[in-house]
């Protein structure tokens, strides 16, 4: 089994409500936030795509869009 | 011996019309004078695959029968006064997301505990006025067990089609009495089925958009459409909005589809009326005696008659505004302190000729009690 | 199924404080929905008054937002009437144990087949701030200025004294449990009671000093250890978290249509 690999993060911004969570608690520190208060991926080469930003976002505003999982 | 003809308390009655009617769901918390419904609807709703629960008090039985009839069951609540008191704000969502339910409330003296085991009529303003804010309500009666079964039909009836609440309004009297009762063959007393949409799987369900006859299909929980229900105030998804022209036309929408159908709604039984120059306005189990006075008056040559209320929200004005016009004295008859003589007297066009005959001791109005309040009236001495 | 399937996203952003637990409730609740594959056809979800019970809005099931306090009697006419359905019932924590306490012990006891959610932020959120039955002593609210003198409930035991026959606790930081448990608890038929530690930090995190949201679960992660852990013992202080009770009990809806039954033969 191939490692998952990351394709995107989808950040909805019109829900983020910049709490910082997401930032806050992604152990690669793959995220910041913009100058709006916004989520960012700064860093998505870094991801590890635990999704525990995806999962404790409280506004249901990220998304980690994997790459088709090749064999 | 037909077994159609039976001996019974009004309470019972009750459950036979409510039954009749296809009751499929019960809750309720026992209280005096009402508990024998309890009782009966425990053992007969099974029966028949219902279902009853015994909850752990008003608030919840109120709450239970929300939540069943939106499944799609027809449902019904029994209380007395504290416990109606304690189902008001309930009612009141009932009132606002338009669900229907039966409440029955067969009344005995309060305020409070008051008096458990007497009766009393003095619950038909807290009936009308009970749950907080603007609001339409139905509530309806009667004096006699077979009435008492036809309305029970008629409330649920009412309920499914206009889509709301409808209390029952009896007292001890009526509840604990036995009399005969005729029960009905299936289909002679006619009973509304519940409106289902016709709106298909897929296709955009409004739940809360009349039609043009004013009526709301409804969608079962559970069922194709996935809906909203809030007691907030909503738009025609069912989902809270506090635009004001939305608050305001849908506070308008659940005042008006009572208040423009008074006449389909009303019912009343009149003894005389047509040369009385005395009438009596009365209901539930004190009509019985104001019909007695009347039965036996009119033979000796006194033209008085009797109006008998069935509906008595929303209010009959403009019916006893009508039938009193030619009388000389209006007489209220009521076990309370003149409710709806209030009604009365605005209904009537000269106040001054309208007179209350009643008790609040807890004892039954006789007939001999209103013939004293009559001469007394009428200045005749006791 | 995705979880924005299952969201009314034409509500959204919605009207949670940044920050808010409720939020990560309603992610991590999907997130069990769609493992479970389940469809939004038999999905009831009842709530009552309160921020909480604003999660009902959010959500593209059959949703019955009712009065405060009330939630669990007019779900348990929903359930008693349509057995077949799925009734998930998202409470506050004032919304449950103050005004509903009496509905939370009743239900539990019958061993109704629901899933009752208590989202426990100690505090009144959607009124601004008065301390709950679950508030505790010392707590600052806006109803008590000099710091609360009322006792709190402990959920956990509330809910298994009155018979509930699946009982768990976690928090909005550890998600991943959270979703787990609601899993099992929407599986496990009869009353299951899951109550998660959801951060307000608007009202409870400012009157209390308690930082920010994400300085509020910080704190779930330290004051809380898992049921029967050695730091528990070390530490009485600290919360458990966990499943407390998974039993297998008699349902009240099984056991009504066994009435039923009864009832049909006597006649
Ligand atoms: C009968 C009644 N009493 C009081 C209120 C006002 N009220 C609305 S929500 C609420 C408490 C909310 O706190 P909680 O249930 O803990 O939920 P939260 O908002 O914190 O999520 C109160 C007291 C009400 N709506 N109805
Ligand atoms: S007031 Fe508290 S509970 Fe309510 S939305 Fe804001 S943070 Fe959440």
């Amino acid at each position: 089994m191939a490692k998952p690999k990351l394709k995107e993060h989808i950040i909805n911004s019109e829900w983020c409500k910049g709490c910082g969570i997401c930032v806050h608690f992604c152990p690669k520190n793959v995220l910041e936030m913009d100058d709006e208060d916004s989520a960012l991926a700064a860093r998505p080469t870094d991801c590890i795509c635990c999704k525990l930003c995806e999962i404790r976002c409280p506004d249901l505003a990220i998304e980690v869009i994997l790459e088709k999982e090749t064999e | 011996m037909n077994e159609n003809i039976k001996f019974v308390q009004g309470n019972e009655a009750c459950v036979e019309g409510a039954l009749f009617a296809g009751l499929d769901f019960f809750a309720g918390y026992p209280i005096t004078p009402s508990t024998e419904i309890a009782e009966l609807l425990s053992i007969r709703l099974p029966q028949r695959g219902g279902k009853f629960i015994q909850m752990e008090d008003e608030i919840a039985s109120m709450c239970a029968i929300i939540g069943a009839s939106l499944t799609g069951s027809k449902v019904m609540t029994a209380t007395s006064g504290p416990g109606f008191s304690l189902m008001q704000e309930a009612l009141g969502y009932a009132i606002m997301a338009e669900i229907p339910c039966v409440i029955v409330n067969v009344q005995r003296g309060g305020p409070s505990t008051g008096i458990p085991t007497r009766v009393s009529q003095g619950d038909v303003n807290q009936a009308r006025w009970g749950t907080h804010g603007d609001h339409a309500i139905v509530a309806i009666t009667a004096s006699n067990h077979q009435d008492v079964f036809e309305t029970t039909v008629e409330a649920f009836n009412i309920s499914e089609t206009y889509r709301t609440p409808v209390i029952l309004l009896y007292d001890e009297v009526i509840g604990h009495m036995r009399e005969r009762l005729i029960v009905p063959k299936e289909g002679e007393v006619p009973s509304v089925k519940r409106l289902k949409t016709s709106v298909r799987e897929g296709v955009d369900y409004h739940p809360y958009l009349p039609r043009e006859d004013g009526r709301l299909p409804m969608s079962d929980f559970g069922g194709v459409h996935r809906y909203n229900v809030t007691g907030l105030f909503h738009d025609m998804w069912g989902f809270p909005s506090d635009n004001p022209k939305v608050v305001h036309d849908l506070l308008r929408h659940l005042v008006d589809k009572i208040h423009n159908n008074v006449n389909q709604i009303t019912k009343y039984k009149s003894y005389y009326l047509d040369d009385a120059e005395c009438i009596l306005i009365s209901y539930g189990s004190a009509a019985r005696s104001a019909l007695h006075v009347v039965d036996y008056l009119r033979p000796r040559g006194e033209k008085i008659g009797l109006l008998e209320l069935q509906t008595l929200w929303p209010f009959p004005h403009s019916l006893i505004s009508e039938k009193c016009r030619k009388a000389k004295y209006v007489i209220v008859v009521e076990m309370n302190m003149g409710q709806i003589l209030k009604e009365v007297r605005i209904a009537v066009e000269e106040p001054e000729k309208i007179f209350l005959a009643n008790r609040i001791d807890g004892v039954f109005i006789t007939p001999m009690d209103i013939r004293n309040i009559m001469r007394l009236i009428q200045g005749k001495g006791v | 199924m995705a979880i924005k399937d299952y969201l009314r996203e034409r509500f959204f952003p919605h009207l949670w404080c940044s920050g808010c637990g409720h939020g990560i409730v309603l992610n991590s609740l999907l997130r069990a929905l769609a493992d479970l594959g389940m469809s939004k056809n038999e999905i009831v979800m009842v709530s009552g008054i309160g921020c909480s019970s604003r999660i009902s809005g959010y959500v593209d099931f059959h949703t019955l937002h009712t009065i405060h306090g009330r939630a669990l009697a007019f779900a348990t006419g929903v359930k008693l009437s349509r057995p077949e359905l799925n009734l998930l019932v998202p409470m506050g924590d004032g919304d449950a144990l103050a005004i509903g306490g009496n509905h939370f012990i009743h239900a539990a006891r019958r061993n109704i087949d629901l899933t009752a959610i208590v989202m426990n932020n100690r505090i009144y959120g959607m009124t601004g701030g008065q301390y709950s039955p679950l508030s505790g002593q010392g707590i600052m609210a806006t109803t008590a200025p000099y710091s609360n003198i009322d006792y709190d409930f402990d959920t956990v035991e509330l809910a298994k004294a009155a018979g509930a026959t699946f009982v768990a606790r976690s928090t909005t930081y550890h998600t991943q449990q959270m979703t787990k448990m609601f899993r099992q608890a929407i599986l496990h038929e009869g009353f299951a009671m899951v109550e998660i530690l959801s951060q307000c930090p608007t009202y409870f995190g400012r009157k209390n000093r308690a930082g920010s949201a994400i300085d509020m679960m910080e704190s779930y992660k330290e004051n809380t250890t898992p049921i029967g852990s050695k730091s528990k013992m070390e530490n009485p202080d600290l919360i458990e978290r966990g499943i407390f009770v998974q039993k297998e009990v008699p349902e009240y809806c099984n056991e009504y249509d066994k009435i039923i039954e009864k009832a049909m033969k006597g006649r």
